[in-house]
Formats: structure tokens, sequence, C-alpha cells
């Protein structure tokens, strides 16, 4: 009973004591707070690969890929078909994509995927990446009427009023792509006029022509019978020789104003246009759009440091993408496209790299469609498994099934393995240099009970002539250890949950104090700080530095039990 | 007390020698020293300096080992029993005084009379038997003067008082025998009178059998029997 008193009265009494308490408490704040942090970007990195990436992918080795993805997903499905809960085969190319800001050519390096739109999002997250409420519903690789999201839709509740603001997506869509081409025409109507205005006229022969044109075809329109009108002169974005069919049929009806005649002025200056069907003429681009592609959103937008995001495109815009055929070698084609969503998975080594496109199209530009069997290739099938099922073992399974020189089949963590372990690594480093910090905590504990034993040596003696054991004794040090570290580890648990759930608070008033930003989202692509508290690991946190404690108790405990009881009377 | 019946020397000292080393030599303290304490005996153990008489009382009290010889107590030979034997008999059949009155200065005065009883008792051992503890002790002081005092600390009692308390703790596991080293040491006279004048009622009245160690022929005169001491021998009565 001496020893629970006489702990309680030399806690409550050494106050040299309480500063092995802070600095057991400071440890285990520290340790809970950055444990928590890391778990939680772990975890909302791992979820945002996951979500990119299927649970398997089967792919081929080659970059012009395998035949018949058919008869493959069949084969996958009675090899592992009890696990799987989908497919989709994908085509996955290196490209270049290009887009004019403000005259300039930017020309970026993507990894171009060809995806089924109808079966994509079964397998991946990829739907609820994107920026358009319909499209996350349904994609579509039509260009949608507005209505995309200005805000972050995949912040939650009050983070999403904080979260990224993005007005200009506000008139994306086909507002902005009619708002662009007229833009431009009005840009071309005013460089003629000035060039008019400068005094160079156009050929008098043209003028002479043009005026014969203009009085004997009732309904040539103006504008079309310009000269400027002719996108190939002008128009970079619907040069016609780029431009392919349009892939989804969306756009097929013909302009209204181009439609009636090829305008002899024009002819005049192709003389092969006789040879070439209409189909580069007659784009609207106010109208119709080129293939639809979904971009990576860190292609086409950077965050300013107010958070606000700013758009080098929009959907509705064209870009140009040159991208290898199939077949060795390859060739360089090029094609325009149509933004029309952007993708946002918050992996920036995703948003800056990935563009989607339709699969049928990109078969069909790469030249991966058997011209005589109609049969198509693809580089990859991509697999999701059914929930509980054992990714390992499925994996496992499917390479039995199929030669391993010709496909290679991993598990996104395979494919991720490099980046997870080494925020695992991260991790454990972090865990046990802040271990150290309680180790030294520890070492305070040691100095001080030994500081603790000296002064106390005659009451040592007191107890002992009063009948108590040697373990008695060293049980009063050790009991008073453990009691410094329950009090360290409760308080300092207290305090690491109060920070750790209030971590943005506390940033916020930092970055108020200070005027620096402490957590840019330009960086991390997430607003807030995730935290995820495991009471694992907080469980773990506090045995440590209760055994720490403990254990830094152990020496000097040993020395006054072993106090020989005559001397230590004696002692001043 | 019961060893009075038996009429057995109740602490008996059969040629103990004892020596520390100190610097290159050995510094023989006692050197074959005997000694009896009869039941409800008093005995004034006196010398001067350097005698030894504090190394036979901390012999008798189990606070040393001899090198060689004997420590009975009640018939028990008690000088090579194991150590917690020894912490058992410390706690329960010996009180020791001493000069310097060591009071355990976090407790107050109630909780240092309760000490050995604590040192005694585990924790839910000690809440059974908490409150007749706590009477006894109360008790204790009371006859000791201290019933208002019970909860000041050793810092706010006079030396007379702590050494009331000393007493009162000393006391309170109702041991077989009272050793009293230099008790009345650092009091004034009339507080020292006062512990001697205590010290000799327990005798008288209870019985309690007393070793009391001092320098002083005045004090040694108030026991019943003198052993005196010199140069680690025992010189007469």
């Amino acid at each position: 009973m001496y020893k629970l008193l006489l702990c309680w009265r030399y806690l409550r009494t050494r106050w040299i004591a309480l500063a092995s308490v802070v600095s057991v408490m400071l440890g285990v704040a520290t340790m809970i707070v950055v444990n928590a942090v890391m778990a939680g970007f772990s975890h909302e990195m791992q979820t945002r690969i996951h979500g990119i990436l299927s649970d398997l992918v089967f792919e081929s080795h080659s970059l012009s890929g395998f035949q018949d993805p058919k008869w493959h997903m069949e084969e996958i499905e009675r090899a592992a078909g009890d696990q799987i809960a989908g497919m989709t085969p994908t085509v996955a190319v290196p490209a270049m994509l290009s887009f004019q800001v403000r005259g300039q050519w930017l020309t970026r390096q993507v990894m171009f995927i060809g995806i089924d739109e109808t079966t994509h999002a079964m397998v991946s997250d990829f739907g609820s990446y994107l920026q358009h409420p319909a499209n996350r519903q349904q994609l579509s690789f039509a260009l949608r009427d507005g209505g995309y999201d200005t805000s972050d839709s995949q912040a939650d509740g009050a983070a999403g009023e904080n979260g990224p603001k993005r007005p200009a997506l506000e008139s994306a869509g086909w507002p902005h792509r009619r708002m662009r081409v007229a833009r431009e025409k009005l840009w071309r109507e005013r460089e003629t006029a000035r060039g008019a205005a400068a005094g160079q006229p156009a050929r008098p022969v043209d003028q002479q022509v043009d005026a014969v044109l203009a009085a004997t075809s009732p309904t040539a329109d103006p504008a079309s019978v310009s000269p400027t009108a002719d996108p190939a002169s002008v128009s970079p974005t619907a040069d016609p020789a780029a431009v392919g069919p349009t892939a989804d049929g969306t756009a097929a009806s013909p302009a209204a104003d181009g439609a009636p005649a090829v305008p002899p002025a024009a002819e005049r200056r192709d003389p092969f246009r006789a040879a070439r069907p209409d189909e580069g003429l007659t784009m609207d681009p106010a109208k119709e759009q080129f293939t639809g592609i979904v971009p990576g959103i860190g292609l086409a937008s950077f965050r300013d440091s107010e958070g606000v995001d700013r758009f080098l495109v929009l959907p509705g815009d064209d870009v140009k993408i040159t991208f290898p055929t199939a077949g060795t070698p390859p060739k360089a084609v090029s094609d325009t496209f149509t933004i029309v969503d952007f993708y946002e998975s918050k992996m920036s080594e995703y948003d800056s790299n990935f563009v989607f496109v339709p699969i049928a199209a990109l078969q069909r530009m790469r030249g991966m469609i058997d011209p005589q069997s109609g049969i198509a290739s693809v580089n990859s099938i991509q697999i999701r498994l059914k929930p509980g099922a054992n990714l390992d073992a499925v994996r496992d399974r499917l390479r039995k099934a199929f030669p391993a020189e010709m496909y290679a089949i991993s598990t996104w963590r395979d494919k991720q393995g490099p980046l997870l372990s080494a925020v695992d690594m991260e991790m454990a480093v972090l865990n046990i240099l802040l271990f150290m910090i309680i180790a030294v905590a520890g070492f305070g504990i040691l100095a001080i009970f030994f500081m603790i034993v000296v002064e106390k040596t005659r009451d040592i003696g007191i107890l002992k002539s009063l009948g108590a054991g040697s373990s008695g004794i060293a049980g009063i040090f050790l009991g008073y250890g453990l009691f410094l570290g329950l009090v360290g580890a409760g308080v300092g648990l207290a305090l690491g949950l109060a920070i750790t759930w209030n971590i943005n608070t506390i940033r916020a008033g930092v970055e108020w104090c200070t005027g620096q930003r402490v957590f840019d989202p330009s960086i991390y692509y997430f607003f807030k700080i995730p935290t995820i508290v495991n009471p694992v690991t907080i469980a773990w946190i506090i045995a440590g530095a209760v055994a720490i404690a403990v254990a830094s108790s152990v020496l000097p405990a040993l020395r006054a039990a072993r106090l020989h009881p005559v001397e230590a009377l004696r002692h001043d | 007390m019961t060893d009075a019946a038996t009429g057995e020397a109740i602490l008996r000292v059969v040629d103990v020698r004892k020596s520390y080393r100190s610097g290159g030599g050995t510094l023989e303290v006692l050197r074959g020293v005997d000694f009896t304490l009869e039941p409800g005996g008093f005995v004034a153990v006196v010398g001067q300096s350097g005698s030894g008489k504090s190394t036979l009382l901390h012999l008798m009290g189990l606070l040393d080992a001899p090198d060689s010889g004997e420590v009975h107590l009640g018939g028990e030979r008690i000088d090579n029993v194991s150590a917690s034997r020894r912490d058992r008999l410390r706690n329960t059949a010996i009180g020791m005084v001493f000069q310097s009155y060591h009071l355990l200065p976090e407790l107050d005065a109630l909780e240092n009379v309760l000490a050995p009883l604590m040192v005694r008792h585990g924790v839910w051992e000690w809440l059974r038997v908490r409150a007749d503890a706590r009477e006894r002790a109360r008790g204790l002081l009371d006859r000791f003067g201290l019933g208002g005092r019970l909860h000041h600390t050793p810092r706010q009692l006079s030396g007379g008082e702590m050494q009331r308390v000393a007493i009162a703790r000393a006391l309170v596991a109702e041991p077989r025998v009272l050793l009293a080293d230099e008790p009345t040491g650092n009091l004034d006279e009339a507080s020292g009178a006062g512990i001697l004048d205590a010290l000799c009622e327990l005798n008288a009245r209870d019985g309690l059998s007393i070793v009391l160690v001092t320098h002083d022929a005045a004090i040694a005169r108030r026991a019943a029997s003198v052993v005196r001491l010199a140069a680690g021998r025992v010189a007469g009565a």
C-alpha cells in the first residue's frame, strides 16, 4: 500500500518529474498526429490509385496488342470467372497532345488510352472522376451542352466550399465551342477588313469570279463565298487534312450554310478538291465535334496560389494528338479531337498523363482492326474482382492459364509496388525517428529518477527500517515510472487526438498567423489534410511510451533497492 | 507481553563481531559483544562515540548483519534468516526510534504512524484493515499529545513532536522490542525529558522491552540497567 501512496505523493510533490511527463506527452502526441496524417495520406493515395487502376490488369507485352479481346475475356472467365465482377478492354499508347494557347502550340507527352465507354466504369472508379454530372452517371464522348461542375465534386461538405473554384467551367461545352467559333470568325473578318483597308485587295480576277458567283448562286452565303472562309487556309483547328470522320456519329448533320455547294473559289485554289469527299469542308465546328476525348485535368489546367483552377483549354476546344500506329515499324499519325470532359483522380501523375478516347476510334485510327475479319486488337484487359476476392490468388491462377512470354498479368498493387512500399518505408522510418523522441524522454526519466533516488536515499533507509523489502522499494520507483508513463501517454493521447481532429483548423490558424501556406492544395490536390486514427497504432504508441517510461525507471529502482539500510539512514 | 511468561530472554546477542572496511584497512567496531534483554527490561547502552553502540543497535534491529556471532529474538535466531524474513521481523517485531526522527517528509503525522502497517499490507488488505489501523494510530498520537496535529507534515512539527510521532510509529505495529538510538540527542532538555518520560512510562505501564542507546550517563540512569561499551567490547555495567 505504501508504494501507491508514495508514488502518488512523489508525483504530486516532485515537479521535476513533470518535465519527463511533458516529454513523454509530446512524443506520444507527435506520433499520434504523424501516424494519423501519414495513414490518411497513404489511404487517400491507395484509394486513388486503386480507383484509377482496376484490380487486375491483363496486358500484352507488345504495343500492337493482342487480337480478339472477346476470346481472351472468355478464357479469363473460364480461368477465374467465379472471382470476376467485370472486364473491359483498353488500348494504351504513348502519344503527344498539342493544343494552342494564345497562338502558341503547347505539346505534352501523354498516355493515350482507348476505353469502352459502356463498361469502363465497371472496373474502376473512372466515372466518379469526371467533371460533368451526367458523365459521372454514364460517360459519353459527345460534348455536353454545359452544366460542368464549377467546384470540386469530390470534396465533401464544407471542404467543397473551400475547394478549388473553377469559374472557367461555367461556360464549358457547346456554349464555349460556339463562342470560340464565333470569335474566330469575327477575328478573321476583322483581319480581312484590315487587309482590305491597308490597300491589299484580293486579286482582281478573284473578285470578278466572286462577283459572278454571288450573282449566279441564289443560296450562296457571303461568308462562305469569302475567300477567308476556307478552313484550310485559316483555321488551325479545322485543318481538312487532319479531320477524320466523327467517331460517334453525333455530329453527322451537315452544316446548313456550307452544304449547298463547294465554293468554286476553294476549288480553284485546291485543284485536288474534286477528288476528295466533302467531309472536311462540310464540318461546321459550331455545330459538330471531332472524336471526343477526356484528358486528365492536370494537362489542361494549373492551380494558382489562391486555389483557383485556371484552364488552358476547356471542354469544347479542339486539340491534336499524334500517336503511333500498330504494326512494325510504327508510324506517327495525327488527328484532331474535341475535349468533352476532364478526368481528375487527384493523383497528379495520372491527371497530367492520361487522355481517354473511345476504344473503337483508337483501334481504327491505329489500324488495329483486321481488315478481313473485322476483329480488333487491344493492349490490355482491365479486370475488377468481386468484393473479398483474393487479388494475388486470382492473378496466379491467370498467370498459370496464359503464357508469360505473351502476357503480363499484374495486380494494381504490383503496378504501384514501388510507390506503395516507398510510402510504407517512409512511415516506418518516421515512426522510428519519432519513437526516438520518446526514448529521449526515457533517458530524461532515467536521469530524473536517479536524482530522486539520491534525494530520497534517507527515506529509502527509513522504509527499509520499517520492514519494506527490496522489491517493495524497487516497486515504488517502477510504479512511479509507470505513473509518469501513463500520465504522459494519457495526456499525449488527448493532445494528439485533439490536434488530429482539428488539424485543418490548426492549419488555417497557422496560415492566418504566418501568412504562409502550410498545406498547398496545388501540390497535394486535396484540400484538407486527410487523417485516419487507427486504434491499434495508438495502442502500440501508448504501450511503447509506457514501456519506455517503466524501462528507464528500472535502473534507478534497482539502485534504490540495493541501498544498504544503515548507509541510507546516515545519508544527508 | 507474551515473552515475559516464557521467561526466555527477548533479545540475546552472543559474541557478535562486526568490522567495516574503511580506506585501506578494516575497522573493527564490535569485537565479541554479549548482550541480553529480558522481557519487560529497559537497558541503556552507553559508550563514547565510536564505541560501537549504534552498530550493536543496528544488528539487533536487523538493519545490518554481524560478521560472526548470533542474534536471537524471543528464542529465534535472526542474524542468518532470509531477507524477506528479516523484512518481516523488522516490520512486526521490532520498533525503532532514531536520533534524527526519520519521518517521511511527504506524509503527514498520521500517515507516518501508519507507514509500518501500510508496508505490511497490500492494497486490498489495507482497504480492509484501514479503519482499525487509523483508529489505533490516532489513539497512539492522542496518547503522546498529538491528537490535534494528525495532518501536519513533519516540517510543521517541532523536534519533540516529531520524535513523539516516531515513537508512535515504532509502537503502531505492536513490536516485541523497542530500539531507541539517542532519541533525545537532537532535542532541547524539556523535550528530551518528555520523550524519556514517555519511554519510561511505556516500559513501566505496558511492560515494553526497550533498548536505549545514549552517550549521556544522566539519561542512562533512567534505565533499569546499563551496559557500557568501550572499544567494541562490553566494559561492564
